[in-house]
């Protein structure tokens, strides 16, 4: 086999690698790095140093639950900006459709409408997130944030909670 | 020793474990491929129902869409696009883009009857309507939707045959 013969199959291991991972990453599970303080003090508990995203927690996605939208109250998820198309945030569902919220600083309480739900950073006083835009379509949400895996002294598993005495249930 | 020559590496069921597990690698091979091109280059689907008369028919037409336009964000006013719907996240639209943000889109009441109204579209957001204004369920109901929404647009039809040929963009 010459060079060229060579490289061809190189290349070709190389290109079934990337459409091997692609598809896992697409439909099973995937990694992403985060940065922002939204989320404290549950991820980036230590804030921005000068390496940038590189310093943020990196969270093992949960894409399987994307596809059938199987979110519950409480998870952390990770979904398209509904302000900019190119971003993606990461935030904690508080409410699906039919639930009622209180909004912390506001006296109302506001109804979630049908296929939409309610997401709010941890961080109360500078996450952007329904609070500001309001609802969003529960279409934008494509994965679930199971665990944190880098850096390693953080490695834990993100448990799933609620604020209490937040949301009011829809009746079944 | 006659089981020592079943493993050997001349046995007939070596050859025969070797070539399925071979097959089954091409096979799932082809999955990913077949995964991936679906879910960022092109996509099959079947447009349903009244709402883009005269465009495509009642009895659901097929059509092929990209989905490169969505993702770096080149789907300018007059597309027919697929998008998921604000209201069901399982099911997918497909409708005339209108308006992109900042754009200010007239519209016509859902009766038919009353008054233009003339709305500017929200940051992030696009104005999507339906061909056939009188039965289309669209932006008129539901309001401007997050353009991350949006799966990709509609570039060629495939059936009927009557029917075969490319998707034009009619500027509205």
């Amino acid at each position: 086999m010459g060079a060229t013969g060579i490289a061809w199959l190189f290349a070709k291991r190389v290109l079934t690698g990337t459409v091997v991972g692609l598809a896992i990453a697409d439909e099973f599970a995937s990694v992403a790095g985060m940065h922002g303080h939204s989320m404290q003090p549950t991820l980036n508990p230590a804030g921005e140093s000068l390496l940038g995203f590189l310093s943020g927690d990196f969270l093992l996605l949960d894409k399987i639950s994307g596809h059938n939208y199987h979110f519950s109250r409480g998870d952390i998820v990770v979904f398209r900006s509904p302000l900019e198309p190119r971003e993606w945030m990461v935030k904690r569902l508080i409410a699906l459709q039919g639930d009622w919220v209180t909004v912390p600083g506001r006296r109302d309480i506001v109804h979630i409408p049908r296929g939409h739900c309610w997401v709010e950073g941890d961080n109360v006083n500078v996450s952007l997130d329904s609070k500001s835009f309001g609802p969003i379509p529960l279409a934008l949400l494509k994965a679930k944030a199971t665990h944190v895996i880098w850096p390693p002294n953080r490695m834990s598993h993100l448990e799933s909670k609620l604020p209490e005495g937040r949301v009011l249930l829809e009746k079944v | 020793m006659s089981g020592w020559r079943v493993w050997g590496q001349h046995g007939p069921w070596r050859a025969k474990l070797r070539e399925g597990y071979e097959r089954t690698l091409v096979f799932l091979q082809c999955c990913c491929f077949l995964d991936v091109f679906s879910n960022h280059v092109m996509q099959v689907h079947q447009c349903l129902g009244p709402s883009m008369l005269p465009t495509f028919n009642v009895s659901g037409d097929i059509l092929l869409m990209e989905l490169f336009s969505a993702k770096f964000e080149r789907i300018k006013p007059g597309d027919v696009v697929m998008a998921h719907s604000p209201i069901n996240p399982k099911l997918m639209v497909c409708k005339r883009v209108m308006g992109l943000e900042g754009d200010h889109v007239k519209v016509i009441p859902t009766s038919g009857r009353g008054l233009y109204k003339q709305i500017v579209v929200p940051k992030g957001h696009v104005w999507l309507q339906g061909d056939n204004t009188h039965v289309s369920r669209d932006s008129r109901d539901y309001g401007p939707i997050p353009y991350a929404l949006i799966q990709g647009r509609v570039f060629f039809r495939i059936w009927p045959p009557k029917g075969f040929g490319p998707v034009e963009r009619h500027e509205p």
